[in-house]
C-alpha cells in the first residue's frame, strides 16, 4: 500500500473523491484516506460508459474485505470512459489511488460545479 | 521465553488432509453381514443406476473419529471460550435443550404425519408463538420464515401487501446507517429503495432527518432498538409517530432483542412488525447454515397478510381439550401473503427456544436481559478502568450501553500502528473469539463487543486483561499483533485473495 498522499493538483469532495479536472473533461477516484479506510479491495463494480452522474450521487461500487461501499461522483456529466482494467486488479485502487487506480473519465456537464470542490489544503484540513 | 515469544511459535498441525486422503482400499469401519436373501436386480431403472461405483472415502472408524475430533478442534466456537460476536448474541446453548429436542415425539415426528396425530407439536408451536407475542407485544405471531433474514423478508413483504391492499404503491424503505447490514438486503429483494437516516450525536436516530426523509412514497422504517451501537433510542415514540404520520409501518429488527425481554416491547413503542432470531435471544444454537427459525409478529392491521399455515386452535364444547390445525386455504386467509417454505418450519429450533422460555419463565427472561445489559456495562467500565485501553480505545458513542457496545480503534490505529483488525487477531493468541470488527460502520475502526449474560466476571476481567495487555505490547513492539495470530491452525489468511480467487473445490486424485 502506498504511502499517505494528497496531490496539490487535484480537487477533493468530502466522500473523499479526488476529480482531476482537464478542460470539460474530469478524471475521478478515491482518495488514500478512502482505500486505507476500506482496506483491501477486493471488487470493482463499474458503471456504463454513457451513464450520467451527478454530483454527489453514487456511480459505482467498491467491495473491500470489510464492506461493499459506493463511490460518489464529485462531479455531474456523461461517462465517456472507464478504467476496465479494475476489474482484473481492484488492487491498484490501493497501490496506486490517484495513478492506475482511476476509476472513470467524465464529460462534464457544469463545470462551475468545481468551485464548490475542496482544494487540497482545505480537504486535508477536514481529514485532521 | 516471554509469553510474546512463546505466542510466535507456530503451531504445528498444519496437516490439511481431507477424509478422502485417509484410509486405505477396502477399509471399512462397518462390514454389513453377509446377504442371507436372495438378491434383487433391476429395481433401479437403467438410466438412473450408476455406471460405475462412486469414490467414497475408505476408513477404520477410529480413522473416521480421529479425523473429526481433529477438525473439530482446529476451530473456534462457543464451547471453546468466551465468543463476544456484538450484535450475534453468542450466549450458552443449554443442554437440556438438546435432551428435551432428541425425545423421539420430536425427534422422530414426520413432516407429513396427520395434524391429527401431531396435536402435541402444533400445541408447542401454538405456545411458543404466544410467548413470542407477549415478549414482543404484537399478538399474531408467525413461526413460518426460516432464519432472521427471512422474517426481515416476511416482514417487508407484509408491508408491500398491507400497502397494496389499501390501494398503494410506495418505493422506499428507511433504514439508520446503523443498521445491519441484512436491513438494505432484504429492502432491496422486496423490490424497494433504500433510503439511508443518519445518526444524532448520542447514537440514535436522527429526528430532523428522519422527518425531512419521511414521506408518502415511505413504505416502512427498519429500526433496532437498541441499536447496533448498543444505545436504546429514547425518542422511538416520536420516531413511531411521524413513521405513522406518513401511513408507513415501523419494523422492528429483533437482533438485539436480548436487552429487552421482559422490560420493554416493541408492540408498547409503537410497531408494527418483529423478526425474532430464535438463535439469539433464544439460543437455539448457531449453525453453520442449518435450520434456523426467525418467527415475525405483527399488530392487528398486519394480521390478514401473515404467510400460511397458521396454527388455529380450536376449542372443543364437549369437555375434552382444546385442538389445533392447520390452516392454508386461499378461502380463509385470502389476504396472505402465501407459503414462505415448505412444510411447518423447522420444528426442533421451536423445542428448544420454548424450552427455553419454560425454563426461565417471564421473570428468568427479564433477569437474562438485565444481567446482559449489566455484564455489557460491567465489560465497559472494566476495559475503561485501564487508563490506556480508554485513552486507545475510547467510547464510540454515549457513556452507558446496553447489551453492547462499540469501541473505536481509531486512536490505537494512529498512535500504536495497530488496527482493529491486529487487535482481534491477537485476541485469538489468548484464547478469546475476537468481536465483531468494521461494523456499524459509520464508526471508524469499530469493535463491537456483545458479552452476553451467560458469561462468568472472571471470563469478562480475563477478557479486559487480554485488551490491555495487547495495547501495552503494541506500545513497545506493534509488529507482534500486525503479523498475529500465532496459535492458531492457519496464520494471517489472505481475505482479499480469498474474496477474489477462492478455492473452492479439492480434487480427488
Amino acid at each position: 500500500m502506498a504511502d499517505a498522499s494528497y496531490p496539490e493538483d487535484l480537487l477533493y469532495h468530502p466522500e473523499h473523491d479526488w476529480a482531476k479536472i482537464d478542460g470539460d473533461v474530469a478524471t475521478f477516484g478515491v482518495t488514500w484516506f478512502a482505500q486505507d479506510a476500506l482496506g483491501e479491495v477486493v471488487y470493482f463494480d463499474p458503471p456504463e460508459v454513457g451513464t450520467t452522474v451527478t454530483k454527489d450521487e453514487p456511480y459505482a461500487e467498491v467491495e473491500s474485505v470489510k464492506a461493499v461501499s459506493d463511490v460518489f461522483a464529485p462531479l455531474s456529466g456523461e461517462i465517456i470512459e472507464v478504467n476496465t482494467a479494475l476489474g482484473d486488479s481492484p488492487e491498484t485502487i490501493n497501490s496506486d489511488p490517484y495513478g492506475e487506480g482511476w476509476m472513470v473519465k467524465v464529460k462534464l456537464s457544469d463545470v462551475s460545479e468545481t468551485d464548490q470542490l475542496l482544494d487540497q489544503a482545505t480537504y486535508l484540513e477536514s481529514l485532521s | 521465553m516471554t509469553v510474546s515469544e512463546h505466542a510466535r511459535i507456530p503451531m504445528q498441525d498444519d496437516e490439511a488432509t481431507t477424509i478422502f486422503e485417509k484410509g486405505a482400499p477396502g477399509r471399512r469401519a462397518f462390514v454389513a453381514p453377509p446377504l442371507d436373501v436372495p438378491q434383487v436386480d433391476g429395481l433401479i431403472p437403467a438410466k438412473f443406476a450408476r455406471a460405475e461405483a462412486p469414490k467414497l472415502p475408505e476408513a477404520s472408524e477410529p480413522e473416521i473419529v480421529r479425523h473429526y475430533v481433529r477438525l473439530s478442534r482446529r476451530n473456534f466456537d462457543l464451547d471453546s471460550g468466551f465468543y463476544p460476536l456484538g450484535s450475534c448474541t453468542m450466549k450458552h446453548n443449554p443442554r437440556l435443550h438438546e435432551r428435551v429436542t432428541a425425545l423421539p415425539g420430536h425427534a422422530k415426528l414426520h413432516p407429513f404425519q396427520d395434524p391429527s396425530r401431531s396435536q402435541g407439536a402444533l400445541e408447542l408451536m401454538w405456545n411458543l408463538e404466544r410467548a413470542l407475542g407477549e415478549v414482543s407485544g404484537l399478538p399474531h405471531v408467525s413461526l413460518q420464515p426460516s432464519a432472521g433474514s427471512h422474517g426481515e423478508l416476511a416482514g417487508v413483504l407484509l408491508t408491500r401487501a398491507y400497502h397494496e391492499d389499501r390501494g398503494q404503491q410506495r418505493t422506499t424503505v428507511l433504514t439508520p446507517d446503523t443498521s445491519h447490514g441484512t436491513n438494505p438486503a432484504t429492502v432491496t429483494m422486496a423490490g424497494y429503495k433504500v433510503v439511508k437516516v443518519g445518526t444524532n450525536p448520542d447514537g440514535g436516530v436522527d429526528v430532523e432527518d428522519l422527518k425531512a426523509k419521511a414521506d408518502e412514497n415511505v413504505a416502512c422504517l427498519m429500526l433496532t432498538n437498541p441499536n447496533t451501537l448498543g444505545v436504546f433510542d429514547p425518542n422511538i415514540e416520536e420516531i413511531a409517530s411521524i413513521v405513522h404520520g406518513v401511513g408507513a409501518t415501523l419494523y422492528y429488527d429483533g437482533a438485539n432483542l436480548n436487552a429487552i425481554m421482559g422490560i420493554s416491547r416493541p408492540g408498547d413503542m409503537g410497531f408494527d412488525i418483529v423478526h425474532f432470531n430464535l438463535h439469539k435471544s433464544f439460543t437455539q444454537p448457531h449453525g453453520g447454515g442449518g435450520p434456523g427459525a426467525g418467527p415475525i409478529a405483527v399488530s392487528d392491521r398486519i394480521e390478514p397478510y401473515l404467510p400460511v399455515p397458521i396454527i388455529e386452535r380450536v376449542a372443543s364444547g364437549n369437555g375434552a381439550g382444546p385442538t389445533f390445525t392447520l390452516v392454508e386455504d386461499t378461502e380463509r386467509r385470502p389476504k396472505s401473503i402465501g407459503k414462505l417454505r415448505g412444510f411447518q418450519g423447522n420444528y426442533g429450533t421451536f423445542v428448544r427456544s420454548y424450552a427455553y422460555i419454560c425454563s426461565l419463565g417471564a421473570e428468568g427472561l427479564r433477569d437474562a436481559s438485565e444481567t446482559a445489559v449489566l455484564n455489557a456495562n460491567y465489560l465497559l467500565a472494566k476495559l475503561h478502568q485501564d487508563p490506556e485501553v480508554a485513552q486507545y480505545l475510547p467510547l464510540a458513542f454515549g457513556k452507558l450501553c446496553m447489551h453492547e457496545f462499540v469501541l473505536s480503534g481509531a486512536p490505537m490505529k494512529k498512535e500504536l500502528q495497530i488496527k482493529t483488525l491486529d487487535l482481534a487477531k491477537r485476541l485469538l493468541d489468548h484464547g478469546y473469539h475476537p468481536p465483531t470488527v468494521y461494523f456499524p460502520l459509520l464508526v471508524d475502526e469499530a469493535l463491537l463487543i456483545e458479552p452476553t449474560e451467560t458469561e462468568t466476571r472472571e471470563t469478562l476481567d480475563g477478557f479486559a486483561e487480554a485488551i490491555g495487555a495487547i495495547i501495552r505490547e503494541a506500545k513497545t513492539d506493534p509488529s507482534i499483533a500486525q503479523a498475529a495470530p500465532y496459535s492458531t491452525p492457519v496464520r494471517r489468511l489472505d481475505e482479499a485473495g480469498a474474496a477474489k480467487q477462492p478455492v473452492i473445490r479439492q480434487p480427488l486424485s
